[in-house]
């Protein structure tokens, strides 16, 4: 499965616990637009670090916490695991 | 047997109550015959007046020298096992010890204390000492951080609890407790058998809950005391099908409504209690209506002289059964200017009930959002097939601090299971209120492990 599926994936689980009613998940979708608030954020970032073993946000001091969806999915690829 | 002033533990023990006795997992000793004979190979009278460090490894021997040596000895420090050198030397400093009665003598030669005495199983004495002062009991902190700290009882203030309720409460109890006796909750179940006039039968570290079970069985235990996650350990055993005590008593952690109702429902014969106590303020109350939390008319003067109240969310105590005061050289003052001491223990007023929800220090801030560890855990073992259970901080670059979930599952249950008690595991998260938006992840783990004082190992973040 691709990183790009396991996080929507874990979106999708997200909004339904945080009743979320998510937009349709497109690269350029801005994330403040996906109605997640800080906590479904964290949540998310926590549940991806078990799921694919990596956190973007916390092994380089210097990545900047993305804008869009697509550039949240690009902080995920672009980590060596 | 009934006194209104203690002096001494000698005075509770004598040859008119038969067939007393106090046993671990492979001896027992008469309690009825104990004032004829010592553990100290006959060197009690070395220790009149002095400072001495109980450090025997053993749980009976260290019982019965504690009975020997009370009303005798200036001060007596209780030294529970596996504490390290660093520690003990502290310890020697601090409490002024000059004599360490232990049963392992060796390591003690150059402790520079000036008399290292040896204890062993009891052996008949040739001379009785009589009680000539109240012994100071010093006693350990239990807290999970940094050095422990030395808390200086009166044998009064320690028993204060069980002499208030009289003896006629607990009639012909064979008392025991998960706890180890050098530590609070389990020091004052023996006190209960010594002074109530009954029998103990005390834990062994390396015992399994099963053959622990089988062994309360077999020596007719009647009453029972340990922390929520010792209960929870039995429960989960499945081993406690046939035990059936009296009296099933809580302490040292909060009891929520799943530990209680799982101990009403598998001990249907037994009063099941639960108690607040601390090492420092003493035993504040013991609730029996099976139902979490306590009433909120206990706020305020109680008949028997305690006194507690509310302040900024924590339980404070005025007590005569508190500690008199810390011990050593850098020793914080343990009350406040009109004698309450600060549990940090933290209640909310629900209805009529305050329920605890957690340590001062153990708050996890998510993002703003301040919960308590405990109030996860209530809420998640409110599921049927939830064992146990740990939340604990783990750090998050967006909000700080997320809550992680590790949960024990009752043996059994189908891993295809797991996602479907995940999801409704949230969702009675959702329904708690404060708690509504966590924890963020939850993890299904095999165990969970227990500190030697029986509280749940929180690791800290």
């Amino acid at each position: 499965m691709s990183v790009r599926v396991r996080i929507f994936e874990a979106m999708q689980q997200i909004a339904e616990e945080q009743k979320v009613v998510l937009p349709p998940l497109e690269d350029d979708l801005l994330l403040h637009e996906t109605g997640f608030d800080s906590l479904a954020f964290a949540i998310l970032v926590a549940r991806l670090e078990d799921d694919l073993g990596i956190d973007p946000f916390t092994v380089a001091d210097a990545v900047a916490f993305p804008s869009t969806v697509g550039e949240l999915v690009r902080a995920y690829e672009n980590v060596p695991v | 047997m009934c006194r209104s002033e203690i002096s001494a533990l000698r005075e509770y023990l004598g040859p008119e109550m038969k067939g007393r006795s106090i046993s671990d997992a492979q001896q027992s000793v008469s309690l009825t015959d104990i004032l004829g004979e010592t553990c100290l190979g006959g060197r009690l009278h070395e220790l009149v007046g002095r400072s001495v460090l109980m450090a025997v490894e053993d749980q009976l021997i260290s019982a019965i020298a504690m009975t020997e040596v009370d009303g005798v000895a200036w001060r007596m420090l209780l030294c529970p096992p596996g504490l390290n050198s660093a520690e003990v030397q502290s310890l020697i400093e601090d409490a002024d010890i000059d004599v360490v009665v232990t049963d392992q003598p060796a390591p003690w030669m150059d402790a520079g204390v000036y008399l290292v005495v040896a204890a062993r199983l009891p052996e008949t004495a040739l001379t009785k000492e009589k009680t000539t002062r109240a012994t100071e009991w010093l006693m350990l902190t239990s807290g999970t951080s940094g050095l422990p700290k030395i808390v200086r009882h009166t044998l009064d203030g320690l028993a204060g609890a069980i002499t208030a309720e009289g003896p006629a409460r607990h009639p012909n109890a064979t008392w025991a407790t998960f706890y180890d006796i050098r530590r609070y909750g389990g020091l004052q179940i023996f006190l209960r058998a010594v002074i109530g006039g009954g029998s103990m039968v005390l834990s062994d570290a390396g015992e399994s809950v099963a053959d622990h079970i089988a062994r309360l069985r077999a020596r007719g235990v009647t009453h029972i005391s340990g922390t929520p996650s010792h209960w929870r350990k039995v429960l989960m055993s499945g081993a406690a099908a046939n035990f059936s005590p009296r009296y099933v008593r809580l302490s040292g952690e909060i009891a929520d409504q799943a530990v209680l109702d799982g101990l009403a429902r598998t001990f249907p014969h037994a009063s099941i209690g639960h108690a607040y106590a601390s090492t420092e303020a003493g035993v504040g109350f013991a609730v029996d209506d099976g139902r979490e939390g306590f009433p909120a008319d206990l706020i305020g003067p109680s008949r028997d002289g305690v006194e507690m109240k509310v302040v900024d969310g924590s339980l404070r105590i005025r007590s005569p059964r508190a500690a008199r005061a810390y011990i050593g050289a850098e020793a914080p003052q343990l009350t406040d200017a009109d004698g309450f001491i600060d549990t940090g223990d933290m209640v909310e007023l629900r209805g009529e009930r305050y329920h605890f929800v957690g340590r001062r220090g153990g708050i996890i801030n998510i993002g703003g959002l301040k919960v308590h560890p405990e109030e996860i855990e209530s809420a998640i073992n409110r599921h049927g097939c939830v064992r146990m259970s740990r939340a604990r901080s783990r750090r998050s670059p967006i909000t700080g601090s997320v809550v992680v979930a590790d949960v024990v599952l009752a043996d059994g249950t189908a891993a295809g299971r797991h996602e479907t008690i995940r999801a409704e595991i949230f969702g009675q998260c959702k329904n708690s209120p404060g708690i509504h938006k966590v924890p963020a992840v939850i993890r299904f783990v095999e165990r969970l492990d227990v500190t030697a004082a029986g509280k749940l190992a929180r690791a800290e973040a």
